[in-house]
This record gives structure tokens, C-alpha cells and sequence, in this order.
């Protein structure tokens, strides 16, 4: 019986392992073959590394797009951190863990950002409920009158739909910190004639920054690798670079279907050297 | 003279009556400037059941004019909705069951044993949480057509246990962490086999963590979009891909509708399970 339960740990991890191995090995692996051509469904599938230099030459249809996706999925992924890193640790500071405050950004949390995002759309589309309240204020009188937020060109609509997701995520992540940190830091640094703005800057914030950082980084690769909310919220032109992936993967014509999963393990790559970073930190 | 003893409780005990309304004016003024956050952070949920509890309301008009629950009563005789709504509860509970049963004999391994590979074991798993479903989901398109599982119930089941693993067997490994072996070899000792020991000592003692870890393995499957999109190949419609085609050009107040009954599921596993958060668990995926 003590044999039985200090059995091989590979054992008890093999039907897990297996899964993650099998299913993660596999799709990675045809998605790599079908950007070179290779399992394409065309009858004169042959290896090429068309899709790669297509892309990074930007020609062909979805060369062209390439490197405007690129930049414009950089800036959202970028902008959208960034900003909900600081209001996060504005939020943080401010709330500092009462369990009521803890519960309300747990809540959030529960929102899918399919969910959240089709919210923000229900709310600043043109003929959504703030233009409804506007209306009847008599700031504008039709819809077209009212801000393009949502669908915009710049990207606006997605950017604010990750704030209000990543913003509580990253608070809770800081409050977590907080509350594991012992007061006498503060103490000490009180008692050295320290300034509350002071103890912040050199006591609070060093404490917080690395896993703020990790978090960060953790966010920047789940928006900058995400479908839903750039499909949702976008426009057509310009568009994010897993919109583009999919748009050609899901293309008629068959050849397309490499440019889609070249542009997807692109993204891979990118979104998984991000992670790696936020590993590391997150360790330290 | 005997002393009315409400009235000595309140001298002696009960603090004076100034300071309490200085105190709840204290916490009101402390409690104002979270009125913007709340808000914000209520906003979507009161856009959807203005929207879905509506009926007639035109432009200009701030509010809904006549409130009705018709819009309900549609979207809930409609077959296509009952059948995503079933399709999703039966893939979200098959996905938090199997990996439930897959991930505690790999979560066991990984929070109580120390042995070579045990980080590359980790690492592996936490793969699957960084790579983007997308990649998964392309990947896996053409494979799953291939071996006949694209389009079925059983291939969406199976795609799903890749993000969802990971989080379970990490929430399991957390408990088993701080987990006493030693209960199981009591136990043992006074007699019972493995299959009593498992279920009236080990499951007992991590219950908590196995609520948590199905609430993950729940929240993940059921708001999964593109992996069940590439790998249903358009045949299954789980009611996240029938919310988002109706939020690609449909009315609002069809999509107000429909988002309150995909939030609905997800807020009951929550509120059950909520004793056991201990906040900040609910990761990014979802």
C-alpha cells in the first residue's frame, strides 16, 4: 500500500502529459507544416517558404496588410498595458484590500472579454446607450453626430475594453503583494522621517514592481495574441494580426490557408518569448 | 435603585452615539469616491438588462418606455439558443470532469513528490496557458478532420482539456502542497483500502481545491470562442459562438439577452464556490 502510493510520479503524470504533449505537439506541428505548404488540402501541396517571405517582404495580399497589422497590434497590446498597469497601481494604492473593494474587481474578473466587449459596444456605439443619453440632453440630435469609440480606426473601442478587463486583474495582483508584505518596512521608513509620498517612491512601489512587471507582460501577450474582442470591436482596415490570421485561414482559396498559419506562428512566437520574460521576472 | 439593564449595556458597552455617526460618515466619505469604480465596473451588466428588458425603444429616448420580458421568452423558445445552451453545459461539464479526473493523479505527483523532470513537467504544462488558442485551434483544424473528431461534441471536449489542465492541475498542486500525507498512511493503518482512504480521507481534506479547480475548468470551457469555432467546424454552436454572430450584426436587445443567459451558468459556479476564492484566482483566459 505505501508502494502503491509512492508509485512513479511519470505515471500518475503520464494521461495529463500526454494530452498536453499529444494535442499542443500536434497542432503546432501541422500549423508549421501548413505555412510551408505542406497538408494544404490543393493536390500539388510541396514544401516553400512562400508565406515567410511573402510576409516579411510584404507582398501578396497578406504581405501587404503584415506589417501594419503588426504595428497596430504592438499598439494596442502596448497602449492598453501600459495604461492598465498605471491605473492598476493607482487602484491599488487607493483601495489597499478592503474585502468588499477585493470582491468588486473579483467580480470583473467573472466577465468573459467576449462578454465585456460586447458590453462596450451596447454602450458606445453610435446609437448605444451613451448616444441615447447625450440625445436626450440635446448634446447631438442624430446619432452620427456622437464620437466614433467603438469600431473606430485607431483602435480605441479595443484598448478601453482591455483597460476595464486588465486594470482589476493587475489591481488584484498588486493588492495580492501587498497584503503579504509586513508593515515593518513601512515602520521603519516612517520612523526615518520618510514622506507618505516618499515611502511610496522608494519602499511600496519596489516591493510591488515585479510582480506588476510579470503581470504586465502576462497581459501584453494574452491581448496581443487575442481574436475576440479585435474581431468584436475593429475595424477592417486596420486590423489586428490574430483577426488576419484567421481571415486567411478561413480563406476560399486553399493556398491562402499558409499565409493565415504563418501569420499565427508568428504570433506564437512573439507572444511566447513575452511570457518567457514574464516568467523569469515573475520568479525573481 | 436597580438599573434598567439596556440602559447600562448602552452606557457601559455601546459606544456614544456621536462617534458611531461620525464613524459612518467617515466610512460614506470613504465610500464616494468608489461610486465612479462601481459603477464602471457594473456598467456592462446594467447596459444588458436595460437593453434586454426593453421593448420599442427608439433613439432619442434615455430610457426603455415599456419594460417586457418578451424578448426573453423569444430568444428562450428559440431552438437554436436551447440548443447551444445544452451543447455548451454538456462540453463544460465533461471538460471540468475529465480534468478534474486527469489532473489530481498529475497535480498529486507535482505538489508531493520531488524527482528529476519535475520542472520540465511543470513546464509543459503551463505551456498550454501561453500559447494562444488560436495557434491550438488552427493547428488542430485540419488533424481533427482528418481523424473524424471535427465538428463532434467529443473533439470540442478534448481541444478544451488543453486550456483547461493546466489550471487544474496547478490549483490541485497548490493544495496538495500543503497536504499531510500522513492522514492517508493512518488511515491505512487502521485499515482501509485505497479507494476508502481516496474518498473519505484525500478528497475530504482538498475538497475546497477541487471546487476551486472545477470553477476553472467550467469558466474556461464555457467561454471558450475560437478553439470551439475552428474545431466545430461550424456545426456545433456553443452559445459564446451563437452570442458572438449575433453581436457581429444582430439586435441588441437579442445580444443583451443572450449575454445575460451566457453570464448566467458562470455567476451560479462563482457565487457556489465563492467561499473558497480568496480573490485574484481567476486567471487571465478566462
Amino acid at each position: 500500500m505505501r508502494d502503491r502510493l509512492i508509485f512513479s510520479p511519470w505515471l500518475a503524470l503520464a494521461p495529463a502529459l500526454t494530452i498536453i504533449v499529444l494535442l499542443l505537439g500536434a497542432s503546432l506541428a501541422y500549423g508549421l507544416a501548413q505555412s510551408l505548404g505542406l497538408m494544404s488540402g490543393l493536390n500539388e501541396s510541396s514544401f516553400s517558404l512562400r508565406a515567410y517571405a511573402d510576409l516579411f517582404s510584404g507582398q501578396g495580399i497578406a504581405g501587404r496588410e503584415f506589417w501594419g497589422s503588426l504595428g497596430f497590434s504592438l499598439w494596442v497590446s502596448l497602449a492598453s498595458t501600459l495604461i492598465s498597469a498605471f491605473l492598476a497601481l493607482l487602484l491599488a494604492f487607493w483601495l489597499s484590500g478592503s474585502r468588499f473593494d477585493t470582491l468588486a474587481l473579483n467580480s470583473n474578473l467573472a466577465f468573459p472579454h467576449l462578454v465585456w466587449a460586447i458590453g462596450l459596444l451596447l454602450l458606445l456605439s453610435q446609437s448605444g446607450l451613451l448616444a441615447r443619453w447625450a440625445a436626450s440632453l440635446g448634446w447631438i440630435s442624430m446619432p452620427a453626430e456622437f464620437p466614433v469609440l467603438v469600431r473606430d480606426k485607431y483602435g480605441f473601442g479595443i484598448i478601453l475594453s482591455y483597460i476595464g478587463k486588465e486594470v482589476p486583474f493587475l489591481a488584484l495582483l498588486i493588492i495580492s503583494v501587498l497584503k503579504t508584505q509586513p508593515d515593518g518596512y513601512n515602520l521603519v521608513a516612517e520612523n526615518l522621517g520618510a514622506s507618505r509620498w516618499q515611502r511610496i517612491r522608494y519602499v511600496t512601489l519596489p516591493l510591488v514592481l515585479p510582480a506588476l512587471l510579470s503581470g504586465s507582460l502576462l497581459a501584453f501577450a494574452f491581448i496581443f495574441s487575442s481574436y475576440e474582442v479585435p474581431a468584436l470591436l475593429g475595424v477592417n482596415y486596420p486590423r489586428m494580426l490574430p483577426v488576419l490570421a484567421l481571415r486567411f485561414f478561413n480563406d476560399p482559396d486553399l493556398s491562402a490557408r499558409a499565409d493565415g498559419m504563418a501569420i499565427s506562428l508568428v504570433i506564437t512566437v512573439i507572444t511566447l518569448v513575452v511570457a518567457w520574460i514574464s516568467l523569469r521576472k515573475g520568479e525573481q | 435603585m436597580t438599573q434598567d439593564p439596556l440602559s447600562a449595556f448602552e452606557n457601559n458597552i455601546a459606544p456614544p452615539l456621536k462617534i458611531r455617526v461620525l464613524d459612518f460618515w467617515g466610512r460614506l466619505g470613504g465610500g464616494l469616491p468608489r461610486i465612479p469604480l462601481y459603477t464602471l465596473l457594473a456598467a456592462p451588466l446594467g447596459v444588458f438588462i436595460l437593453y434586454a428588458f426593453s421593448q420599442g425603444w427608439f433613439f432619442p429616448a434615455p430610457f426603455p418606455e415599456t419594460w417586457t420580458t418578451s424578448a426573453f421568452e423569444r430568444v428562450l423558445s428559440d431552438s437554436r439558443t436551447l440548443t447551444s445552451l445544452r451543447d455548451s453545459l454538456m462540453i463544460a461539464a465533461a471538460v471540468s470532469l475529465l480534468s478534474l479526473v486527469i489532473g489530481f493523479p498529475a497535480a498529486r505527483a507535482l505538489g508531493l513528490r520531488q524527482f528529476r523532470g519535475r520542472q520540465a513537467a511543470w513546464l509543459l504544462l503551463y505551456l498550454p496557458t501561453v500559447v494562444p488558442p488560436l495557434a491550438i485551434g488552427m493547428g488542430l483544424n485540419i488533424l481533427f478532420l482528418q481523424i473524424g473528431l471535427a465538428g463532434s461534441l467529443h473533439g470540442i471536449v478534448l481541444a478544451h482539456l488543453v486550456p483547461t489542465l493546466p489550471y487544474v492541475t496547478f490549483t490541485l498542486a497548490g493544495a496538495f502542497a500543503r497536504y499531510d500525507e500522513a492522514y492517508e498512511f493512518q488511515a491505512w493503518v487502521l485499515g482501509a483500502g485505497a479507494w476508502r482512504t481516496l474518498f473519505t480521507v484525500t478528497l475530504p481534506m482538498i475538497a475546497p481545491s477541487l471546487a476551486v479547480a472545477a470553477l476553472f475548468a467550467f469558466l474556461i470551457s464555457w467561454s471558450q470562442y475560437l478553439l470551439t469555432l475552428l474545431i466545430g467546424s461550424g456545426r456545433v454552436i456553443t452559445l459564446p459562438v451563437l452570442l458572438f454572430s449575433a453581436a457581429s450584426g444582430g439586435n441588441p436587445v437579442t445580444i443583451a439577452v443572450l449575454a445575460l443567459v451566457f453570464l448566467a451558468p458562470p455567476a451560479l459556479v462563482i457565487v457556489a464556490t465563492a467561499r473558497h476564492l480568496h480573490g485574484g484566482e481567476i486567471r487571465e483566459q478566462y
